[in-house]
């Protein structure tokens, strides 16, 4: 008989919407309603990670019928319990619907999951992270135990070549070439790595693999340590995720008492073992020489390469680092076999990449698709489009070394080299939406603020380059830009690319040079006709206006505005005083009629 | 004069224990400073130099560490820690406005991050790895999603009332 489980996603967005809350009327309900017998507390509610749409949390889902319950409310817990747990009968009033307004039970089958393939997330948000004996209930350890007792070191390193893997953190770089340097290097101590500093601003599936499956990682790196020929390794995580510090050092603890970590491993011999490294707030700490200075105690700052840390890296010695995701794909691997990982995606790119998404986007959190999917099918069928019927503008993928996608290439499919070839990299996965209100010389600038402020100082073109580029770009969107401006950008952009000491510097104009690229001619507005487009940027706009047709005079602006500059009666048109209006967009966004602007 | 000194042996005391626990060594010098500034709520200058000698280490070497990363803050801090995320789905989704009218609520004036009764520190950080709830704002260790400057207006003057109740 398949198990009653009751799974309440706990992770950093649920927790936030109000998953405790929800779980403590549950427990108390199941008391309340003598249920205890047929659902102990214990054994039944499943604290998990993050499952994903988190903009439909906090989420229960009911096993083993797969019933899936979103944006639950306290007083939601009464009727589930007394309706479902007690006679039975799904609520469909608090069913998902999907795009026809279909009201959908099975959790795999709203829209948010069903064009989705989970192979790095395919535990998160199902099992309680604390819990070794649900990860072991899942398979876990099981690669473990067959690379330590069937497999040579050659065999696993083959095993990863075959699938064609190719690291997740940004670069692309094919694992199992990775993991056979590092055995190859020569080394009486050798180490392995995990890069959990995730710093891309818009990227969260490094985080809720920690958080939802730690294990996964855990037994991941352990394989590569084996592989590799290693007995140590460290994960390095950055300090603004403090729950995937719990959970990981929670199920180290665990690893160690049942004897997947420490000494003579299935009584194998093998010995590794795991420790973590904070990190203190550093972007450029997530490149890899950087993170090793940090791990030694360094400051963060990155050193040229080669030598890679593959021949030197952690005090000098061969070292292993590969990217939490990239990790997260190596148990799937060993059980189901390269054949059958190489078997999905496109002709250089295997596998399913994580994409997090984010911004103007019905549906936000993590989503897992094949290499190869196309973005119209990731924002409009899995993410539900963009809100408010406003048109899609553009995604930006990478981050702060990215770049930014038109609607143009909405069905260009998805791999490494295709996103390459139109200036935009895949990166960490981060993906952020933007509708028609955002305005790309502002994203731009965004980005360089970014990388600027975060440059390490070592090497000029990036510490002074960035600066030149980010001034530009500040004074183009308070209306000061000269003509000349958008030639000096691309030519500085080339050679900061060109000349920086790292991949930050390396790939820091890109932002620029991608909306350059594409949207040219809002940077010509802006300078040429002092004008934003996209009515965002402050000292262009001077001020708001609300358009007397459209207002319906709700007076929520007026409520709403911080600095008091809209007035007006009830169900009159409203108006702003330009002399005391900040453009700080409040309003706009407040606007129930869109008649702002 | 008495009291300060023992107040302020008592203080190096403290600092000796994180140290001895990580065996004083070099490598675990951001974990130190991470401990000391949980305790202290931030690193004191005499503190650093304190550390430095006690691991012998050159005081750049220790003050280097401290200033390059961004958690460390050489400063003393609020009470509540406001951190307004400015990652960019939070950016998108309006988390300037959000940080203006957060600094105007508890006061702020131009160039200042902390408020004068050291009650309130606010300050933006990178990606919070909760952009699905954009915008995103922090206290001390919560998490507040999909706020709105009227939400978080109202969420500071309930901490602003328990402050001055005591
Ligand atoms: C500025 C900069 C920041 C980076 N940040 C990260 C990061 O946050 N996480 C990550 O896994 N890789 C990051 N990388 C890439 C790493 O240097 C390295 O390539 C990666 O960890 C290798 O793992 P993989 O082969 O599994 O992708 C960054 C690189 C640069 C240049
Ligand atoms: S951008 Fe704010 S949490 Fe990621």
């Amino acid at each position: 008989m398949a198990n009653k489980e009751i799974l309440i996603c706990t992770g950093t967005g649920c927790l936030s919407s109000g998953a405790e809350d929800i779980e403590a009327r549950l427990v108390e309900l199941l008391k309340q309603h003598d249920l205890e017998k047929e659902y102990p507390v214990k054994e039944v509610i499943k604290k998990t990670g993050c499952l994903g749409p988190c903009s439909l949390g906090p989420t229960m889902i009911i096993m083993p019928e797969k019933t899936f319950y979103g944006r639950l409310q306290v007083s939601d817990v009464e009727i589930i319990v007394e309706e479902h747990l007690m006679k039975g009968e799904v609520v469909s009033s608090l069913l998902t619907e999907d795009s026809h307004h279909h009201p959908i039970e099975d959790y795999t089958q709203i829209d948010f999951m069903k064009g989705q393939m989970r192979i790095a997330l395919r535990n998160t948000g199902l099992l309680d992270p604390n819990s070794i004996n649900d990860y072991i209930a899942k398979d876990g350890y099981k690669a473990l135990h067959k690379v330590l007792t069937e497999m040579s070191q050659e065999q696993v390193i083959e095993e990863i070549k075959t699938s064609q893997l190719r690291g997740r953190g940004g670069a692309g770089f094919p694992t199992g070439l990775k993991w056979e340097f590092t055995r190859k290097a020569v080394g009486d101590q050798k180490y392995v790595v995990c890069n959990a500093d995730e710093g891309d601003p818009g990227a969260f599936m490094d985080r809720s693999i920690l958080e939802g499956d730690p294990h996964s990682i855990i037994e991941a790196m352990t394989i590569a340590g084996y592989s590799v020929g290693a007995g140590q390794g460290y994960v390095y995580v950055r300090a603004e995720y403090p729950l995937a510090v719990k959970n990981l050092s929670l199920a180290i603890e665990d690893a160690r008492l049942a004897g997947y970590l420490g000494e003579d491993i299935f009584n194998t011999g093998f010995k590794f073992d795991l420790e973590i490294r904070v990190g203190a707030g550093a972007f450029v700490c997530g490149e890899e020489t950087a993170l090793i200075a940090s791990i030694e105690g360094e400051r963060g700052q990155p050193r040229p390469k080669p030598p890679f840390p593959a021949n030197s890296g952690l005090w000098g010695k061969p070292t292993l680092i590969n990217n939490v995701e990239t990790y997260a794909n190596i148990v799937p691997i060993i059980l189901q076999g390269s054949s059958w990982f190489n078997s999905i995606g496109t002709e250089t790119s295997k596998g399913t990449k994580v994409f997090a998404i984010a911004g103007d986007v019905n549906q936000t959190g993590l989503i897992e698709v094949p290499m190869g999917t196309t973005l119209r099918e990731i924002i409009f069928d899995i993410a539900g489009g963009i809100p408010g019927g406003r048109e899609f503008k553009a995604a930006q993928t990478g981050g702060p070394s990215g770049g930014t996608i038109p609607p143009e290439y909405l069905d260009l499919p998805i791999d490494y080299e295709s996103l390459k070839k139109i200036g935009a990299i895949v990166g960490s996965g981060g993906l952020i939406v933007m509708d028609d209100r955002s305005c790309m010389v502002d994203v731009a600038r965004y980005f360089l603020d970014f990388t600027q402020d975060e440059s390490c100082g070592k090497c000029i073109p990036c510490r002074i380059g960035t600066k030149r580029m980010l001034e530009i770009l500040e004074r183009i969107t308070i209306g000061e830009g000269q003509s000349g401006d958008i030639d000096r950008l691309i030519s500085l952009g080339n050679t900061i690319k060109e000349t920086s000491l790292c991949g930050l510097g390396q790939t820091a104009p890109n932002p620029v040079l991608s909306t350059l690229q594409f949207f040219r001619d809002e940077y010509e507005t802006h300078i040429n006709e002092k004008n934003c487009p996209a009515r965002h940027c402050k000292a262009l706009v001077g001020s708001y206006t609300i358009d007397p047709e459209k207002c319906v005079g709700c007076g929520l602006c007026a409520k709403k505005c911080p600095v008091e500059a809209i007035k007006g009666e009830k169900k009159q048109p409203y108006k702003i005083n330009s002399d005391k209006c900040t453009v700080c967009g409040v309003c706009v966004t407040t606007c129930p009629v869109d008649a702002i602007s | 004069m008495a009291v300060a000194i023992s107040a302020s042996q008592r203080k190096f005391e403290r600092v000796n224990e994180i140290i001895q626990k990580h065996n004083g060594k070099k490598s675990a010098l951001i974990a130190i400073l991470q401990e000391i500034q949980e305790e202290y709520r931030y690193l004191p200058e005499e503190i650093l130099t304190y550390v430095a000698t006690a691991m012998d280490l050159s005081p750049a070497t220790v003050f280097g560490v401290a200033t390059f990363y961004a958690q460390f803050s050489l400063e003393p801090k609020g009470k509540y820690i406001i951190k307004v995320c400015d990652g960019t789905a939070c950016h998108v989704r309006g988390s300037g406005p959000l940080y203006k009218s957060i600094r105007k609520k508890v006061g702020l004036q131009d160039g200042k991050f902390t408020t004068e009764d050291m009650n309130f520190t606010v300050e933006t950080v990178s990606c919070l790895g909760a952009c699905g709830l954009a915008p995103v704002v922090t206290i001390n260790e919560k998490v507040y999603g999909q706020m709105t400057p009227e939400g978080i207006e109202i969420i500071i003057e309930k901490l602003m009332g328990k402050e001055d109740n005591q």
